[in-house]
């Protein structure tokens, strides 16, 4: 079970939060103007790195609040922790 | 009683004043307190424990640990029956009664015994072979190989004991309280560090309670004793003794097993085991290692045995294993076995060492006992079918082959054996732990870890008892100082112990056999009874891969996990291929370590602590009006309310035609309620609703639909806007905790520039919905303050004034199709309300009705519930709902509704279905063909998602979702049912008042 510091509750176990995928994934601002292929790709592709990846999570059984955690697949090392909206810390990715 | 013939008459850590008396198979024994069965049952002389797996051989008692494949028993019997446990860690109490498992009818008369006059016919993959194809095969014998395969039975009656969970943060947790664990916790301890230190057996010591090594210059007993009192006089130092830690996780998360009462027998009062769940900085792995066999043919006899097993029941348990013993061995610690065994009153016959050559310690030991040392020889065969008789020894050739040379056969009933060591490794692999492989020892040692934990002693492949109480004490200061511990400590000096000047050992992991087919005895896996004729087998058949070599076998797949087998196994597959060992690899090592109890995995999440129970403030009336209750999510909601002897079809039927024809009741507090305030309330709503909320009023409602970002339909509910800023939306009742997330959600990540702020107040308000022709009589009686006629308060209307004095909002809300007014006031009227509905209602014929009545309510006016008519693949326009979808905006799952699957033309569309039997009641789920046949296959076009007998229609209804559906209206199809066809018209999804007359009343 990882252990998860969250950025307002600090270190808690993780079947107190939920994981809601990978992060910086920005909606389209127009939808319609997109390609199927383009809106497909929104929808449902999602990079699987071994190593470090950016993902949301959030504090459902706390303060209930998303943010970032940059962890590493491959180790579950948490390299980083940080606020919905900030840039991944590693300058990696999108 | 029968005497202990083979206690001796002094030593060992047992209690001679407190005899307690057990059974194994029906005979009753005497053992000791600090006794284990398995200690017990040899003191008896009892030694065949078992019958092996798929042969069904002889077997006895192998080790005197966790490592035990033969001696698997069932203890106790009824509710309390635990199968599966290994005597050799079962704790003798008074009155204890256990089984071998795996032997039909008896452990003496076993008709299956004849599977062994079969064995060439069942190598390796036989199961797959035969019974994987033709199907119909495995079917027939599926049953009798289930009961053949024996093992234990899993209790038929509730669990009645109690278990818990415990919760625990530590600097340093200290895995196993052998001399390496006691170092590591006595240095770690003094430095002020938490210290957590589990054991699985009964009391610390490990291997210094098995031998008579000294630390310090005492005993390792004493020396033991010694530091449970520095424990004692320690705060910072929690000793778990009968803790198994079975499961290492991610970031030092691990699990812990403490068997609390088991040790004294069945229903004692209080927890009988708690799961630990310790977070701890810093981990120390001192787990030990096992001692390794030697496979050679016939190696399975009861009376072969681990050496150090051999020399743990002379010292700890004071039995005799044998009358007269043999060693073979192929390293140093066979030779202080054997010492053990020759003072304990076991002569040894012979030492056999593989090795030309020994230790000058090692040596010494033999030689001051004048015990017979056979160097450079091997055991080759056992004789004794039923026990050991005698071992055949023979010469090694370099290349470890017996050569047949200087045969001889020795005489004994115990064949003690060492093949070296294998580091307990699995906690450290559990999570990511790499390992190494140690060519001296011919063993894997913990390599690359992810975790902040390091191996100690033993554990890490360091094996010498001097040694090993530094390493402990150095992993001890380590690990402290890694938790961020800054204080040293006193007393910085390792505990010391002899040194020897050991000798190497030989790599030997298998003695061919000099017989033709000999490898087909020769036991690689006890318990499952895979030999080293299997694995060749195995790799001339092309499994080459350790891992599935492993599932072809199963070797290493029993309740053991091979923990004396595996090495054996991949040297062997490694000699096959040709390959060294550390290419072949290792199988994955997965938690638990040992077997866990279900119970102490539950804790105590069951019974009513399984899930919340939701009760809304009017439940107790239900329960008292006779109510039958249905679970929505968490919640009990009255189904239906039965008079006398009313079947449920007479009651929803009654239930029905009352909410049509005089006024119906419904507690509807369970739907979702979330509070929206912020002044871009409006905008969020547009974006996460289907249809469009710029035009809604205050005091005014409107149904939404909301869609993921897939396009399929998510959740639907009433929205109304209360004032400029602030709305209330409702969901369905099972959903509303998820509908609060997917906004918040959004909210949070998506779209935070928006300025609105979501709360729950599902469970602040207690809601009662009235409906039918009187509805609007009973709220005028009740109701002085409010407006209720259709000018004023019109169809998805909301008004706020007093019902029956108490403060409420009143909404012209409805799932019936009915003129209803669903009355909200706060959760603590709840029940004044319901009785002043009921009592002022009497007069009209007030009825209250359940979720039964509810469904067939709005199921005739052609409502939706999400949930039931969609299922995660259905859009709004599959529902014919396209009034719903704005085309002005965007919205979530806006533009997937135009992807091409989602805009195709024959989509399954919602459709009404009319049996042609009025009284045919289809079920729901039932599959829909337009073409039906005698038998499958037939092409599927839809199913059945609502279906009841409706007393206001007078006959049965149901809604469907079926392939161009609309398209379809007036045709006829077919759902094929066992044992007969029904046949339904395709019809408008609307079966009562298509006009809507009613509703707007
Ligand atoms: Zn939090």
């Amino acid at each position: 079970m990882l252990l998860i510091t969250c950025p307002w509750c600090g270190p808690r176990d993780e079947i107190e939060f939920s994981c809601g995928g990978e992060a910086h994934i920005t909606r389209p601002s127009e939808p319609e103007a997109l390609t199927d292929e383009a809106w497909a790709d929104y929808l449902f592709n999602r990079t699987n790195p071994k190593g470090p990846h950016a993902e949301r999570w959030v504090h459902t059984h706390g303060c209930r609040r998303w943010f970032n955690v940059l962890r590493n697949t491959a180790t579950n090392e948490i390299l980083a922790v940080y606020e919905m909206g900030k840039p991944r810390p590693d300058g990696e990715g999108s | 009683m029968r005497p202990q013939r083979m206690r001796l008459a002094s030593g060992g850590r047992i209690d001679r004043t407190r005899p307690l008396s057990f059974s194994f198979d029906g005979t009753r024994y005497q053992g000791f307190a600090g006794d284990t069965l398995a200690s017990a049952l040899m003191a008896n002389g009892v030694r065949r424990v078992g019958r092996s797996f798929k042969l069904h051989r002889f077997r006895g008692i192998f080790s005197a640990g966790a490592e035990e494949p033969n001696a698997i028993v069932q203890l106790e019997s009824g509710p309390r029956t635990v199968p599966n446990l290994r005597a050799t860690q079962v704790e003798l109490y008074d009155g204890l009664s256990a089984a071998s498992v795996n032997a039909w009818p008896s452990l003496a008369v076993d008709f299956l015994a004849i599977n062994s006059l079969f064995a060439p016919l069942l190598p390796a993959g036989f199961y797959y072979k035969t019974f994987m194809w033709p199907k119909p095969l495995w079917h027939a014998c599926e049953g009798m190989i289930r009961r053949a395969a024996g093992l234990g039975r899993a209790p038929m009656d509730p669990d009645p004991d109690t278990y818990d969970h415990l919760h625990a943060h530590c600097d340093v947790l200290v895995v196993g309280g052998g001399p390496t664990g006691l170092a590591a916790a006595l240095r770690a301890g003094r430095t002020g560090a938490r210290v957590i230190i589990a054991d699985e057996q009964n009391e610390l010591g490990g291997q210094l309670l098995n031998n008579r090594q000294q630390v310090d210059g005492s005993l390792g007993a004493d020396w033991v004793a010694t530091a449970c009192e520095e424990f004692v006089g320690t705060a910072n130092v929690r000793v778990l003794t009968r803790t198994t830690a079975f499961g290492h996780y991610e970031h030092n998360h691990v699990a812990l097993l403490e068997r609390r009462t088991d040790h004294l027998g069945p229903g004692v009062d209080g927890v009988r085991q708690r799961l630990w769940k310790v977070r701890a900085k810093q981990v120390v792995l001192a787990a030990g290692a096992y001692e390794r066999p030697i496979v050679f043919r016939n190696n399975d006899r009861p009376g072969v045995m681990l050496a150090s097993a051999a020399a743990a029941y002379v010292n700890r348990y004071a039995v005799r294993p044998g009358q007269r013993a043999v060693v073979f061995t192929n390293n140093d610690s066979g030779y202080a076995a054997a010492a053990d065994l020759a003072d304990g009153g076991v002569p040894v016959a012979a030492i056999v060492d593989a090795r030309l050559e020994a230790g000058d310690d090692a040596a010494a030991l033999a030689a001051v006992r004048d015990i017979e040392v056979l160097n450079g020889f091997a055991v080759v065969d056992v004789k004794g079918r039923r026990q050991v008789a005698g071992a055949d020894v023979s010469i090694l050739n370099d290349e470890g082959a017996a050569t047949g040379g200087s045969a001889r056969t020795i005489g004994c009933d115990l064949l003690a054996v060492s093949g070296g060591w294998n580091p307990c490794v699995h906690l450290h692999c559990h999570s990511g732990g790499k390992l190494d492989f140690d060519s001296d020892w011919a063993c894997f040692v913990p390599g690359r870890t992810p975790l902040a934990s390091r191996a100690a002693g033993a554990a890490a492949g360091v094996f010498e008892l001097a040694a090993c109480l530094e390493s402990g004490f150095e992993a001890g200061a380590r690990a402290a100082r890694a938790a961020g511990i800054k204080r040293r400590g006193r007393a910085r000096k390792a505990p010391a112990a002899e040194r020897n000047s050991p000798a190497p050992a030989r790599r030997l992991f298998h003695v061919p056999s000099l017989k033709r087919g000999g490898e087909a005895k020769a036991f690689v896996d006890l318990q499952y009874d895979v030999t080293a004729a299997d694995i060749s087998l195995a790799a001339r058949e092309g499994y080459e891969s350790v891992e599935h070599v492993k599932r072809y076998t199963t070797l290493g797949m029993a309740t053991d996990q091979g923990k004396t087998s595996n090495v054996a196994g991949l040297a062997i597959l490694s000699g096959v291929l040709g390959r060294p060992i550390p290419e072949v690899g290792t199988t994955t090592f997965r938690p638990p370590y040992t077997a866990v109890t279900y119970g102490a995995l539950a804790g105590r999440d069951v019974g009513d602590f399984a899930d919340p129970v939701r009760k809304t403030p009017m439940h107790h009336w239900h329960v008292a009006a006779g109510a039958k209750f249905e679970d929505v999510g968490q919640w009990k909601r009255p189904w239906y309310y039965p008079r006398a002897d009313e079947s449920m079809q007479e009651a929803v039927n009654r239930e029905c035609l009352a909410a049509r024809n005089t006024i119906g009741v419904l507690d509807a507090s369970t739907l979702g309620k979330i509070d929206i305030q912020g002044r871009d309330t409006v905008t969020f709503l547009n974006r996460v609703y289907t249809n469009t909320w710029d035009s809604l009023a205050v005091g005014r409602s409107r149904y939404g639909l909301m869609c993921g970002e897939d396009g399929m339909i998510f959740d639907d509910g009433v929205t109304t806007r209360l004032g400029d800023h602030h709305y209330l939306m409702t969901t369905t009742s099972g959903g509303a905790a998820r509908v609060m997330s997917w906004l918040e959600e959004w909210l949070q990540t998506e779209w935070p520039e928006l300025d609105v702020r979501l709360t729950s107040v599902t469970e602040q308000w207690a809601s009662a919905g009235l409906c039918g022709p009187g509805a609007r009589r009973l709220m005028d009686d009740l109701s002085e303050d409010l407006p209720l006629d259709s000018e004023a308060l019109p169809f998805m209307a909301m008004a706020e004034g007093r019902v029956a004095e108490i403060p409420a909002r009143v909404f012209r809300i409805s799932f019936s199709g009915e003129v209803s007014f669903e009355i909200n006031v706060a959760a603590r009227y709840g029940m004044a309300l319901w009785n002043a509905l009921m009592t002022a209602g009497e007069k009209y014929g007030i009825t209250p009705y359940g979720t039964e009545a509810m469904h067939v309510l709005r199921a005739e006016k052609g409502y939706i519930i999400a949930g039931q008519e969609t299922d995660g693949t259905v859009t709004p326009i599959d529902l014919g709902l396209e009034r719903m979808v704005s085309k002005k905006k965007d919205f979530i799952g806006k533009r997937s509704l135009s992807r091409s699957d989602t805009a195709r033309e024959d989509r399954k569309q919602l459709v009404g279905l009319l049996t042609e039997d009025e009284s045919e009641v289809l079920p729901e789920g039932a599959q829909i063909v337009a073409e039906p046949r005698p038998m499958p296959p037939m092409e599927m076009i839809g199913h059945v998602t609502s279906s009841y007998y409706s007393a206001n229609v007078g006959r049965s209804i149901a809604l469907a979702l079926i392939r161009s559906g609309r398209s379809r209206v007036g045709e006829y199809v077919f759902a094929p049912l066992p044992g007969k066809r029904v046949m339904a018209r395709v019809v408008e999804p609307v079966f009562f008042d298509p006009e809507g007359g009613r509703l707007h009343g």
